[in-house]
């Protein structure tokens, strides 16, 4: 016979102020195997949990109710009690009398009859659970890094210096991500390749990081602690374990005119070629869709053409054979750093919710570029030695005029979110080509500046200040060639004029966007996006650095726009979540799942086709001689998240959900 | 301590910025933005009839920055949005920055944030000229609008002509603006005899429609 404690909870006068707590404890008492109901102040407060536990022991209940908050709460706390008073924790539950009824309602009658109903239903429940046992599954102690940026560089060096194999895969032939392109960082104007290079290197040399570049995702299967995924090694056409990176082929290559990506287009490239000098690793990659033989031999020719790379190479590398290879690996935890992209104002967009910008020419001024084209005529590495020349005709611009806000902040264009770096960036660029032309003119046309940070502030009204930039309050309507020049369409805000004048170079701080296929990306891991494509994080402020789906975490500008101390911190939080679960061997988790009734499952696997996790297992069922009598489902309990739909489907009713049987169910809702 | 929201929760949805309202209703969005739109001000009076939100301007300058009568105006379209929020009525219905728009709607193509000031400017004439006969705009532009509707009215189309003669018998400044007669005149700008257009009846058609309909506003 069930012997049911109930325990009412005030919350304080949350529950306290709409429901007649005293009233619900009384009628709770005089339900059938309820054996003691009383109400009090803070059940979850120490002397509220002492009460549970000293009415376990006294009264030897079966059963525990609380009814107080949402289970998502306080349900730990109190099975937490429970179970220190010896019962079994999941014979403790809540009924929900606050989000569900004193919150949402005023009329204090009908909210307390509301609550004494709620828990009847739980206590009704509670009377046919089971005590249940948590299941513990194995953990993989390895992880997997998706993209090496200095996000992802760091979540791979923190768990690898925690002790734990990492496996660092970046889609790029290098790794090094956009930090490596930048010239200056804010607001030190310390040299970006300085710092990062060094982490590049320890991450390429550590003897836990396992390095997969030019790599993608190509599957996920598996849950925390167990995924099993599938990495696809494109072909680099170069034998890894060959090549001693001396650079012979690039000089031999006849293909030397592509806009080279790392220059943002303003540099050119060959077809068999490393990102940059210090790329990581410094082993070249052919680009197949301009490489002189491979477009040979998409047009069917027979005869092998150029293939001078092939002669200039005296270790035998080149292998124009070689074919993509996928390579399953098992890890236990996954960090997703996948960074991001600038908006581009071109009318072909990545997303179709985006619209480019015809009023700034559409990208079709050659003297309009955006701010990693900057980065790049700043940068001593870069295709100009760090010259400030324009594209168009190579001449030092007298007057540099800087857009804030392109795409950010427009939701016109598609895009409501501040990209929160640009304010930054920009202000460093104006000191970057003051620096470097004393009698040039840097104009900034902004909206607000954003300058949140440590030494942020002071950054900008240096630039202001001290470097000359001249910062004009107003969004620019119109770009267009005027001769030579670029002409500006302004309007200053602060004095109420309208304000036109000539540019020889314009700047744009174009918004940040994430990479072009995270989304698909996102599918493949069931983690969540919003519409811009970032990925969701698990709560805004509890759980930064969590998804939805566990085991995952999320570092970096994938998530929102973040500058590089910010990313650095959500890749070394990461790690530690990574770290903190594979503290353990196993991993216990909750063992409402799925479990199937032998003996009058028919095998119809109904549940098979409907389970979303792939949980569904067949099993053979054999006599003593070995003779086999039936084919039956098995829920692999690993697995299973306790979804219920198999339940639902089955034909024969032998799939049951534990803790959440049709019997538990079925009294509850009679109850009432 | 308050609850935790749910997991892999869609950030997708701004509340505050919902549909916008159609003209006569009201929403549960009040509660939400806290913007007053169903009360007597400014703000809410461009709500009702257009549905925009005028409290959505951040004060950018786009389209100040694209006006081409920017120079001429004391207050520019974004000057005109922040007087809406500020609920200036006296200062911004009394001067003549209204009337100088164009209706070019360059603000409107230029403006990021979906605030479509050619409306606004339009929806405030239309609030001046409905008030009190049309008392509210300037003399000089009530006598400009009077004698293009009525040559429009006439024939169709515009007989400069006739328009200028009819503009200066309303405001008596007989000879402004004479300068520019020669040179209209050599490029033919000035036609000394009106011409009518074919279909004049639905022109006059087009008139009826227009007084009936504001006449039908005008009562409650």
């Amino acid at each position: 016979m069930a012997r049911i404690g109930v325990f009412v909870c005030h919350c304080g006068e949350n529950i306290g102020r709409t429901v007649d707590c005293a009233q619900v404890a009384e009628a709770c008492g005089s339900f059938p195997g309820v054996v003691h109901s009383v109400d009090y102040k803070y059940m979850c407060s120490d002397p509220g949990q002492l009460q549970i536990k000293e009415a376990i022991k006294e009264k030897g209940l079966t059963g525990v109710v609380v009814a107080a908050c949402s289970p998502h709460m306080h349900e730990k706390t109190f099975r937490k009690a429970a179970a220190a008073a010896g019962l079994n924790p999941f014979l403790c539950e809540m009924a929900n009398i606050r989000e569900h009824c004193s919150w949402i309602h005023e009329d204090r009658a009908r909210a307390t009859a509301k609550a004494i109903d709620l828990t009847r239903f739980i206590v009704e429940k509670v009377k046919r659970n089971q005590p249940l046992v948590p299941i513990s599954i194995p953990v993989e102690r390895r992880a997997l890094v998706i993209g090496a940026g200095i996000a992802g560089i760091q979540a791979a060096l923190d768990i690898a210096d925690g002790g734990r194999e990492v496996i660092l895969v970046e889609k790029e032939p290098s790794i090094g991500g956009h930090m490596s392109q930048l010239s200056e960082t804010f607001p030190t104007l310390d040299c970006s390749q300085c710092i990062l290079t060094p982490r590049m290197v320890e991450a390429f040399q550590h003897p836990r990081i396992k390095l997969m570049t030019y790599s993608e995702v190509e599957s996920l299967e598996g849950y925390i602690g167990n995924f099993a995924v599938t990495i696809r090694k494109k072909a680099r056409s170069v034998d890894d374990e060959l090549c001693n990176g001396c650079g012979d082929c690039q000089s031999a290559c006849p293909v030397k005119k592509i806009p080279s990506e790392f220059d943002a287009g303003l540099g050119k490239r060959t077809a068999i070629y490393v990102p940059f000098p210090q790329a990581v690793p410094n082993i070249p990659v052919i680009d197949r869709e301009r490489c002189t033989r491979f477009k040979a031999m998409r047009k069917g020719k027979k005869k092998e053409v150029c293939g001078r790379c092939l002669k200039a190479c005296g270790r035998e590398a080149i292998d124009f054979a070689q074919e993509d290879r996928l390579i399953t690996e098992k890890v236990g935890a996954i960090v997703f750093a996948t960074g991001y992209q600038l908006y581009s104002i071109g009318e072909e967009q990545p997303r179709e919710h985006l619209s480019g910008y015809g009023e700034y020419g559409y990208g079709e001024i050659p003297d309009v570029i955006d701010g990693m084209q900057f980065e790049r005529l700043a940068s001593a590495s870069g295709p100009t030695g760090g010259r400030i020349e324009r594209p168009s005709d190579g001449k030092e611009p007298e007057t540099v005029v800087f857009l804030q806000c392109v795409g950010s902040r427009d939701p016109q264009k598609g895009i409501d979110y501040c990209s929160k770096l640009c304010c930054m960036y920009i202000a460093k660029h104006t000191m970057l080509y003051r620096h470097k032309v004393h009698h040039g003119r840097a104009v900034v046309f902004y909206m607000d500046v954003r300058a949140g940070g440590k030494g942020y502030d002071e950054f900008v009204r240096r630039a202001v200040e001290e470097d000359g930039a001249e910062y004009v309050r107003g969004r620019v309507s119109r770009l267009y060639r005027a001769g030579d020049k670029v002409r500006v369409c302004g309007f200053d805000t602060l004095s109420g004029e309208p304000l036109e004048m000539d540019a020889d170079m314009v700047v744009m701080a174009t918004a940040i966007q994430p990479q072009p296929g995270i989304e698909s990306l996102a599918q493949k891991l069931s983690v969540s996006y919003d519409k811009s494509g970032f990925i969701n994080e698990a709560h805004p402020k509890l759980k930064p650095v969590e998804t939805n789906t566990a085991g995952i975490y999320v570092a970096g500008a994938c998530q929102a726009p973040r500058d590089i101390p910010d990313a650095v911190a959500m890749a070394s939080a990461a790690a530690s979540k990574v770290l903190g679960l594979f503290s353990n061997e196993e991993l216990e988790r909750d063992p409402c799942v799925a479990q199937v009734d032998e003996t009058t499952c028919s095998g119809c696997f109904h549940c098979e086709r409907v389970c979303p996790y792939g949980a569904v297992e067949h099993l053979e069922v054999r006599d003593r001689g070995g003779n086999l009598i039936k084919v039956i489902a098995k829920v692999n309990q690993g697995v299973c998240q306790g979804c219920g739909t198999c339940q639902a489907t089955c034909p024969s009713k032998s799939v049951e959900l534990l803790g959440f049987t049709d019997a538990q169910i079925f009294a509850a809702i009679n109850s009432l | 301590m308050p609850p935790l929201a749910g997991q892999g929760r869609c950030l997708e949805s701004v509340p505050w910025r919902g549909a916008p309202v159609s003209p006569g209703e009201t929403t549960l969005e009040v509660s939400v933005s806290h913007n007053d739109h169903t009360g007597s001000t400014l703000a809410a009076h461009v709500r009702q009839v257009t549905g925009l939100n005028p409290a959505r301007c951040y004060q950018c300058g786009k389209c100040s920055a694209g006006c081409p009568m920017a120079a001429e105006m004391d207050f520019r379209p974004h000057d005109v949005l922040r007087l809406i929020q500020q609920d200036k009525r006296e200062q911004l219905l009394s001067g003549e920055s209204l009337w100088l728009c164009l209706t070019c709607e360059t603000c409107t193509a230029r403006c990021p944030n979906e605030c479509d000031p050619a409306r606004v400017i339009d929806t405030l004439r239309e609030m001046v000229w409905r008030d009190n006969g049309g008392a509210g705009a300037p003399r000089h532009i009530r006598a400009f609008h009077k004698s293009f509707l009525k040559q429009i009215r006439r024939s169709g189309r515009i007989f400069e002509f006739g328009l200028v003669a009819g503009y200066k018998m309303r405001t008596g400044s007989l000879f402004s603006d004479v300068g520019a007669v020669p040179g209209m005149l050599k490029r033919g700008k000035l036609a000394l005899t009106p011409t009518r257009i074919k279909g004049l009846d639905e022109i006059r058609r087009i008139f009826d429609k227009c007084a009936a309909a504001e006449t039908d506003a005008e009562e409650p």
